[in-house]
């Protein structure tokens, strides 16, 4: 899984090389392997429990990794105490130092690194503007909103221009219009300051939203990496698919059909394979999006069902279709399209090259 | 002596009132009546009597200021007030510079492992203040434990003077308030959340520097608020010095009890009592001035972030240099005893903390079974005789029966009357709570020697001296508190729907009190009534002046014996109490858990 850097030559910023984590009996995180590039932001995407905070922590320092090494610009620095790193973090709670103003908060990294004065004032005041506090410096965290206080928080990452800055699910707390209002905030900051952010979601849309790169993790290990894109077009496995944008899944065993040609047969029906695939006799599933799916029966591989309901979307509407064989089935009708009646029943079908054969 | 676990009192705040109440019920406040009553006679009226009595011409009756003239100009007077604040002021410091590291350390336990910690400080909390003393006789006596080490050891020709001076005085005092400091800091620096140390590092900061820069300043409330409680505490001390001191060490306490006791002169002792009120009441003042009050509770005030502006940038900037002076330390020390020495660091200074405090009880336990004719350590060879001269003597069983009886009816009257203010101010919303909460702790803040005198007093005139009905009344005073917080500790934490529930389903209120709230609190109930009765088990200050010359306390007897002469029964007594206090504590730290 090594990745080459946008101008395909200089080393990765960032190399996590068989990193694990044990508590106990528990594994926090498998041996991974990881490379970031300079300036990318790539977000650790998976369902709460699946090690992105103990990678987060491991790579800022503040857990020991069993196993496993830390690169930063091909440096060693898995024995590096955290507060010698490099590195800005912004906590889940913001972690603000509630004995401190706005301001203090934001030079206390400054003042760690022995800042002279003058420098410490200014570089506060750009931070401050940057994420339009000015006004607010002498408060006290608790007497700020919760979108102010993260935005403290991200000054105070920010502020000692770390090269990489780590954020472990830094809008959680906040309620969904902020939340959208902030990742614009963010993704301005990233642009501004060209540093490398790894950040931590459960959240797909935000996910899809921000990133360069998405790391999907599952059960302590990476389960997918890839761009947005790559991941939503060619999910690598059924969870990928499930956690990623909405998908149809059919499951089944791959074998040889009496034409000699490759396909799957599922309770609903033996179905055409995409193009190129192989691996006959095992257990498999096909994943169609929702907007691949079309009305009739013209399209190669075609299931029949009843529509149960119809969800009317603004840009568009979705049916939701019961299976003969049971299961539902999620199809997504473009704007003007006519929408079937409830419980009318329907021919569903898709290309066989538009769905993507997952183990 | 007075504040036996007002530490149980942070985890209270005053915000526990808060009401989660979801319906006004008008009349629940009325509960609360009965112990205010209580308070007002047996507690407020003779305190401020006394110091009414303090502005009076004892012979007419009329506005004098003789009292306080003669205080003032007698040296003596004098000194001992120089001396009981230095004592106070010293403890208070000792306490809370060797206690810090111990809270953290507790502080930062899991908390499984930190609850059963935590009972290496609560029991020499509730241990007897006799036991402990006697415990430090025994061990520092010219002829004690250590002096006998160091002598037979042949380390020192001749036994140093460890008692009967200030070094003696203020190991006691010192061994029995660190687990007062310790258990007002702990929950401070429990609410600390970890993950601002966390951040502090990967801001940059060094370990000690976040430590420092974030923690202590944060752990700040606790420690003044500890600092406050030991000084108040101290200032009323008398077994200590007395048991431990010499004459040098006199401290006003036991100037009051002489004042009364001996020389009958009442005025004069409302005198000091009222400038030792007066101290206590000034330093809280300060307190409250400089921290804000609502931080004993553990409550956020706005002088948290130490008020005016400039106070507290130079607070910072004092803070910075200390955290940056001890990096570079920790930095030195590391390099010499490397990084995992330095992590051993505190665990082992914990380890010794806690065996001070725990060790010099324990050692009486095999003096109680002494056969020797004197306290010696190791005891040559065992027997049962300390312990059977203490059961065949009529004077010890019937003091031990009576301090039975009159803790078994403190415990019931303190439950009660606590238990149903603790109600009512869990189910009424009053603008008054804060009062009526101060009010119930008020008896833990005030000196126990100023409230003793004052009881003793009215009592005096209402002919309840010498009386088991007195002495009742005096404990129960001192008792309510404990009752009333642990009480409400465990209301806050009740779901008043079940309550609802049960109205619902057609119960009346006394139906729905006995059959579903009482019940689900009995836990709660259970651990007040123990912890109560421990207190007026080995409550000596009223039972001095009210228990009157022949029928005595436990305590009291075992104070006579103290002050005249130390006997190896004193030993078998100090076991037979400090087995049944630490074993009511544990009971009672159980139910309390449960509940
Ligand atoms: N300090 C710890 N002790 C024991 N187990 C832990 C600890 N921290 C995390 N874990 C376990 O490691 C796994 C991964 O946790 P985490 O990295 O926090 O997941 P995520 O951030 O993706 O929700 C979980 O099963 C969690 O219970
Ligand atoms: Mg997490």
């Amino acid at each position: 899984m090594t990745m080459v850097a946008k101008d395909g030559v200089t080393t990765p910023k960032l190399i996590i090389d068989g990193l694990s984590k044990r508590y106990g009996d528990v594994t926090a995180l498998e041996p991974t392997q990881l490379n970031v590039p300079t300036g990318e932001f790539l977000t650790l995407l998976g369902p709460s429990g699946s090690g992105k905070t103990t990678l987060l922590q491991m790579i800022c320092g503040l857990v020991e990794p069993s196993s496993g090494r830390i690169l930063v610009d091909g440096r060693d620095q898995t024995q590096t105490p955290v507060y010698r790193r490099d590195i800005g973090l912004v906590f889940q709670h913001y972690a603000l130092f509630p004995h401190l103003t706005v301001a203090e908060n934001i030079e206390f990294p400054l003042r760690m690194r022995a800042l002279p004065a003058a420098e410490l004032k200014q570089r506060v005041k750009d931070a401050l503007a940057m994420v339009q506090l000015d006004h607010l410096a002498a408060r006290f965290p608790r007497e700020l909103s919760g979108g102010q206080q993260q935005r403290v928080a991200l000054a105070r990452s920010f502020v000692y221009q770390p090269s990489i800055i780590l954020m472990d699910e830094p809008l959680g707390a906040l309620d969904k219009k902020l939340r959208e209002h902030m990742q614009i905030e963010i993704k301005q900051l990233h642009r501004e300051t060209g540093a490398t952010i790894i950040y931590v979601t459960h959240d797909q849309e935000e996910a899809l939203a921000l990133s360069d790169r998405i790391c999907l993790m599952n059960h302590a290990r990476i389960e997918q990496l890839g761009t947005p894109h790559e991941i939503y077009a060619k999910p690598a496995t059924a969870f990928a698919a499930d956690f990623i944008g909405i998908s149809n899944i059919f499951r089944g065993q791959v074998d040889t059909s009496s034409g000699g040609e490759i396909r799957l047969s599922t309770r609903h029906g033996s179905f055409r394979l995409p193009s190129g695939a192989t691996s006959v006799g095992k257990e498999a599933a096909i994943v169609v999006r929702p907007e691949q799916i079309t009305l009739g029966s013209d399209k190669g591989n075609t299931v029949m069902g009843r529509v149960m309901d119809t969800v009317y979307a603004g840009s568009e509407t979705r049916l939701i279709v019961d299976l003969d064989e049971g299961e539902t089935l999620i199809v997504r009708l473009p704007p003007g399209h006519p929408v079937p009646a409830f419980g009318e029943r329907a021919a569903l079908g898709w290309n066989p090259d538009a769905a993507v054969l997952v183990p | 002596m007075n504040t036996k676990g007002i530490a149980g009192m942070t985890a209270t705040t005053a915000s526990a009132l808060s009401p989660r109440q979801r319906y006004f019920r008008p009349n629940a406040l009325w509960l609360a009546a009965p112990g205010l009553a209580f308070l007002a006679v047996f507690f407020l009226f003779p305190v401020l009597r006394l110091l009414a009595l303090s502005v009076q011409n004892p012979a007419s009756g009329a506005f004098s200021l003789e009292s306080y003239a003669r205080i003032a100009n007698t040296d003596v007077y004098l000194q001992v007030l120089g001396i009981t604040f230095k004592i106070a002021g010293n403890t208070a410091i000792f306490s809370i510079l060797l206690g810090y590291p111990l809270a953290y350390w507790l502080a930062g336990l899991r908390d499984g492992l930190r609850e059963r910690m935590v009972l290496l400080v609560m029991v020499p909390f509730w241990t007897s203040y006799l036991v402990k003393t006697f415990a430090w006789m025994v061990v520092l006596g010219r002829t004690g434990v250590i002096n006998n080490m160091l002598t037979g050891s042949g380390l020192a020709s001749q036994p140093f003077p460890l008692v009967y001076n200030e070094f003696g005085v203020m190991v006691g005092m010192v061994h029995a308030m660190i687990p007062l400091a310790v258990l007002t800091m702990m929950p401070i620096m429990i609410g600390i959340d970890r993950r601002l140390i966390q951040a502090a590092q990967a801001l940059g900061a060094a370990p000690a520097q976040s430590f420092w820069l974030v923690y202590f300043k944060l752990s700040l409330p606790g420690v003044t608020a500890g600092g406050l409680l030991v000084f108040i505490s101290s200032l009323g001390f008398f077994i200590v010095p007395a048991l431990l001191g010499g004459r040098r060490e006199t401290m006003l306490a036991q100037l009051i009890i002489t004042q009364v006791q001996e020389l009958l002169n009442w005025a004069f002792a409302g005198a000091l009592a009222a400038m030792m009120l007066v101290a206590a009441l000034v330093t809280c003042w300060l307190y409250d001035r400089l921290f804000g009050l609502s931080s004993l509770s553990g409550g956020e005030t706005s002088a948290q972030n130490g008020g005016s502006g400039r106070l507290r940038l130079i607070g910072l900037a004092i803070l910075r240099v200390i955290a940056k002076a001890s990096a570079m330390l920790a930095d030195v020390v590391r390099k010499v005893i490397g990084t995992r020495g330095a992590q051993l660091l505190l665990p082992i200074y914990c380890a010794l903390a806690l065996a001070f405090l725990v060790l010099p009880t324990l050692l009486v336990i095999p003096i109680g079974f002494t056969s020797s004719q004197f306290l010696e350590f190791p005891p040559p060879g065992y027997s049962m005789q300390w312990f059977e001269t203490y059961f065949s003597s009529p004077v010890w069983l019937s003091a031990t029966l009576r301090s039975f009886g009159v803790a078994a009816a403190t415990a019931l009257c303190a439950t009660l009357i606590g238990g149903l203010a603790a109600l009512a101010l869990a189910r009424s919303s009053t603008r008054w709570g804060g009062v009526i909460f101060a009010t119930f702790l008020a008896p833990l803040i005030v000196p126990r020697i100023i409230i003793a005198v004052g009881l003793f007093y009215l009592f005096a005139q209402i002919g309840l001296v010498a009386t088991d009905m007195g002495l009742v009344i005096g404990h129960t005073v001192l008792a309510l508190p404990f009752a009333f917080v642990t009480i409400t500790a465990i209301l806050k934490n009740y779901d008043w729907r079940l309550d609802q529930a049960a109205a619902v389903l057609g119960a009346n209120r006394v139906k729905t009190l006995f059959l579903v709230t009482v019940p689900l609190v009995k836990g709660g109930l259970v651990a007040a009534f123990l912890f109560a009765f421990i207190t007026s088990f080995d409550e000596l200050t009223i039972a001095i002046f009210v228990s009157g010359g022949i029928k005595t306390t436990l305590p009291k007897q075992m104070w006579d014996d103290m002050i005249l002469q130390l006997n190896p029964t004193l030993a078998a007594v100090s076991v037979v109490v400090f087995v049944i206090v630490t074993v009511l504590l544990l009971l009672a730290e159980r139910f309390r858990r449960t509940a």
